[in-house]
């Protein structure tokens, strides 16, 4: 199903010259209304008059989550406070927030794109939403609940947290669809099961899971415990929020990107070169409709691969895969490059041990260190309470790590409550490591 | 004639045994005895308490991995070779023993072994055959 078929399936030369106009006419309008973007562009020695194609996009500079940092709180709006009628904030745990504005029209496009996303995972205004992405200063929540209102569905505003009172919910309201980050989908499994629920008999048939990176393997293994379809959604709050690209039911292999509102590259994140499609780098958008926050070549960290071949539900635009990393997430471990998620994997292929997992990066001497704390999972240490059977598992891990990733841990098998539950976004990764 | 045990899979860390003991004190749970078998990492921790079934369920519910295991427990007289009589019944039946732990009754006179087999059926025929003792849960329990 498709919520906007007009634009979703524009045929990809008339996409293109769609995309063409609306870049310029973003260009132009950063250029003469946000001060940041007139020298970024002076000093890269680029006018919005040299966008004269879709390729001239490589002319005009990066930017950056520092420049965004930098000019905290709105410095790179583009429309007097008067016009702004909603802000939302990054959660700044790695250094200052980011703060981003919204006019009327923004809400209306972003509703729209998540309208769209709810169509693509098979939503209709029958549905009934469980939506437990974080509302506030966090895209996640609003975001998710005006789409979902946008779209004509019922939406239960439950919020992140409070577990208990989302498994009441999940059975008494009894609604069909689930969003929320996949870490939390799982830690629902988990409690729902320690309280007796039987979680494969809840309504729910599909769950939209996004926010953090996550692997197929925990896909499989929330589409079992909670008999649903699982689907990738992906947005920041940079850009927009979740909406900006969704995995089609039909497909699910990658993540359609809205190209009519955004604007794709990947880059090399070492020399920022633009890679072919089809090639594994960092993702870099540009907005081509947002009216107070507009951006420009922004590098959103993420790595990823875009993906060109047609899809099988009809939609003309490309898609990404889903997120390997981030590219400030790789941890580089005596040389060798490693996501956490690939870590994951490894880990999800195990049987005995949960994907509860963190890492501690630390370093010894001038030599990096990686500790891998996973749990042991109850039904091995219920059938096997010898030290040799806890043992062979973690030989297993150190073999499997190596084998796969080329990578030498520490494996250290932890109590379950030694690794704190998510209620939002997972913190996998400790790097205590001092540069 | 088997004994359930209880075990705990615990962290190396400072406070990790304390958990458990002021857990089962607060349970009003008695340990008969214990043993903890460690690694540089983790550590196993076994348990024959008053009470298996509060015993599990409280530990279980303040987040620790619990496993029960079946045991077998026999009396033997507290004097040298008490111990050695078994081992050498169970060697000349070729039974194989995972691990075993051991605690002096309150009387002194004898001493009660906990072994833990492969097989625990074919070990308790080997020593029954062999004259020894073994000793029911509901015993060991309330010792």
């Amino acid at each position: 199903m498709i919520y906007n078929d007009e634009f979703e399936t524009l045929p990809r030369e008339a996409l293109e010259a769609l995309q063409l106009k609306r870049l310029q006419q973003t260009a132009q309008r950063v250029y003469h209304t946000v001060g940041f973007y007139k020298r970024t562009f002076d000093a890269a020695g680029a006018t919005p008059d040299d966008i004269r194609t879709i390729g001239d996009l490589q002319r005009l500079p990066f930017t950056s989550k520092q420049d965004l940092r930098d000019n905290y709180p709105f410095g790179l709006f583009a429309v007097p406070m008067s016009s702004v009628v909603r802000l939302h904030a990054s959660s700044g745990t790695t250094g200052r927030a980011t703060v981003v504005g919204y006019t009327h029209r923004d809400i209306e496009t972003w509703s729209e794109l998540v309208a769209r996303c709810f169509v693509a995972a098979g939503l209709t205004k029958n549905d009934i939403i469980h939506n437990a992405y974080g509302y506030g200063l966090f895209t996640g929540g609003l975001g998710a609940h005006y789409g979902a209102e946008k779209l004509g569905a019922s939406v239960i505003p439950i919020s992140g947290g409070n577990t208990k009172r989302q498994l009441m919910i999940l059975q008494d309201f009894g609604p069909t669809a689930i969003c929320c980050t996949p870490s939390y989908a799982l830690n629902l499994v988990e409690q729902g099961r320690a309280m007796g629920v039987d979680m494969q008999a809840l309504k729910l048939r599909v769950g939209i899971f996004g926010a953090e990176p996550w692997s197929d393997k925990m896909r499989d293994e929330i589409e079992r415990a909670l008999d649903i379809m699982a689907l990738n959604i992906y947005g920041l709050s940079e850009v927009m929020g979740p909406g900006v690209a969704m995995e089609c039911q039909e497909g699910r292999e990658g993540m359609h990107v809205f190209e009519d509102h955004f604007l794709v590259e990947t880059i090399d994140p070492e020399t920022g070169e633009v890679l072919p499609p089809g090639e594994t780098g960092e993702i870099v958008f540009t907005t081509l409709t947002k009216e107070a926050f507009p951006l420009i070549r922004y590098r959103t960290r993420d790595i990823s691969r875009l993906i060109t071949a047609p899809c099988r539900c009809g939609r003309t635009h490309f898609r990404m895969d889903r997120i390997q990393g981030r590219s400030d997430d790789m941890l580089i471990i005596r040389g060798v490059n490693v996501f956490p998620s690939q870590i994951e994997a490894v880990l999800v292929g195990i049987q005995g041990v949960e994907p509860h997992y963190q890492l501690i990066v630390d370093r010894e001497g001038a030599l990096d260190t990686l500790e891998v704390q996973v749990e042991v999972s109850d039904a091995l240490f219920s059938n096997a309470d010898e030290v040799r059977v806890l043992q062979k598992i973690e030989r297993r891990i150190d073999k499997d790590l190596r084998d796969y990733l080329g990578i030498s841990a520490k494996i250290k098998l932890v109590e379950p409550k030694s690794i704190q539950r998510s209620e939002g976004k997972a913190s996998r990764v400790i790097d205590k490591r001092q540069f | 004639m088997k004994v359930e045990q209880v075990s705990v899979f615990l962290e190396n860390k400072p406070g990790s045994l304390e958990e458990v003991t002021r857990i089962l004190k607060e349970a009003d749970i008695n340990i008969r005895t214990l043993s903890l078998a460690d690694t540089t990492d983790f550590g196993i921790l076994r348990l024959i308490v008053n009470n298996v079934d509060v015993t599990s369920r409280v530990l279980r519910d303040n987040g620790f991995r619990v496993s029960r295991t079946t045991v077998v427990a026999v009396e033997v007289p507290d004097r040298p070779g008490g111990l050695h009589g078994i081992l050498a019944a169970l060697k000349n039946d070729n039974v194989m023993v995972e691990y075993l732990y051991a605690f002096v009754e309150k009387s002194g006179e004898n001493a009660v072994i906990i072994f833990r087999f492969d097989d625990s059926d074919a070990a308790i025929d080997v020593l029954r055959k062999n004259g020894f003792n073994v000793i029911s849960g509901e015993k060991l329990y309330s010792f």
